[in-house]
């Protein structure tokens, strides 16, 4: 059974052709799911990619909030479905309310594309359960807002009910913090990428489909893709079972 | 003269801020960039976005209420941002008028 995985085609986005190529080498067919259609063709999954959707015109991801597709991923995200978002596909899910959070400038102003490491805070959700526990995953970063706020009861919030999955570290594998070169965005405590409260919906800011073959550089990328595409072929095959023969 | 007044545009700006204690990286570097300016005594820089824009209602209340809701909704995200409305006025089109 082939394991269909959405990439949502924003006008802006970039990341999808790239996205959608290492989805295939995780075992996935990946589909397109254009802004303008509201239908997301009974994918097992959906992955909104990186780049600067509609321009990224007055704040990052927040016009793609209102397109039709969004309308469907929102409801698709509260009936359980699996939802990744990749940097711009992340700062559009926080601005859509679906992630918590906010996605400031980077503190150096600077758009900063780079190899940066990031540690898993949990390895049993959808989105790390092929990620070696404490693994540190190596993948690069583009963007210029990618600087995670919240205020700190949220951030307390998020750290108890175990909602960080990413953080970037330095070399010796502890929390980068916000002045060290290893946070290439100033993100308060070091937090790279996060999960909603159900765990069915996550996003980060580091690229895992640019970090999908050793030949280029690292294939980290590819435990955080595998393990969406087998979460989404377990929940294809749960619900089929639910919904009897 | 008794002209009908058939339309009203009501013009505002919605002016968004970093809210307090938030990380403005722009005020940051605009303060960082006075000294070579040779400027003393400037500080609290922060840099935010005017948005101006034009409302059909009936009233100036609705239209404020119109601008409230996109300012809300989409002009600024009030987990990091604030905003204030500020009337910039009011346009009226009477019926009969000669267009310019």
């Amino acid at each position: 059974m082939s394991i269909r995985v959405g990439v949502v085609v924003f006008p802006g986005s970039n990341c999808d052709a790239d996205t959608a190529w290492a989805l295939s080498r995780a075992g996935a067919e990946p589909v397109e799911l254009w802004h303008e259609h509201a239908d997301l063709g009974g994918v097992a999954a959906v992955v909104l990619p990186g780049g600067f959707a509609y321009g990224d015109y007055l704040r990052a991801g927040v016009i793609a909030r209102f397109s039709p597709v969004m309308r469907a991923v929102a409801g698709y995200a509260a009936d359980g479905g699996i939802v990744l978002g990749i940097c711009n596909g992340f700062q559009v899910l926080a601005e859509a309310g679906l992630l918590p959070g906010a996605l400031l400038r980077n503190r150096s102003l600077r758009f900063v594309c780079r190899d940066v490491a990031i540690r898993a805070e949990r390895v049993d959700t959808f989105f790390t359960h092929r990620v070696a526990e404490r693994g540190v995953l190596r993948m690069p970063v583009a963007h210029g807002e990618g600087c995670y706020y919240a205020d700190e009861a949220t951030l307390d919030a998020l750290e108890r009910d175990g909602r960080v999955l990413f953080r970037y570290v330095d070399d010796d594998g502890n929390p980068a913090r916000v002045e060290d070169r290893e946070n290439p965005n100033g993100s308060l405590r070091a937090i790279a990428g996060v999960m909603n409260a159900a765990g069915n919906v996550a996003g980060l800011m580091p690229h895992p489909e640019r970090a999908a073959d050793a030949l280029l550089g690292s294939d980290d990328g590819m435990l955080v893709l595998r393990s969406l595409v087998e979460s989404a072929a377990a929940r294809v095959t749960t619900m089929a079972a639910g919904t009897g023969r | 003269m008794n002209a009908e007044i058939v339309a009203t545009q009501f013009r505002f700006a919605v002016n968004v801020l970093p809210k307090e204690g938030i990380l403005d990286p722009q005020g940051r570097a605009v303060e960082q960039s006075l000294p070579h300016l040779g400027l003393a005594g400037i500080g609290q820089v922060r840099v935010g976005r005017r948005v101006e824009l034009a409302v059909d209602a009936p009233d100036a209340a609705a239209a404020r209420g119109l601008v409230d809701h996109l300012a809300r909704e989409l002009l600024c995200n009030p987990m990091i941002e604030q905003y204030a409305i500020e009337a910039l006025g009011a346009i009226s089109a009477a019926r009969g008028e000669v267009g310019g």
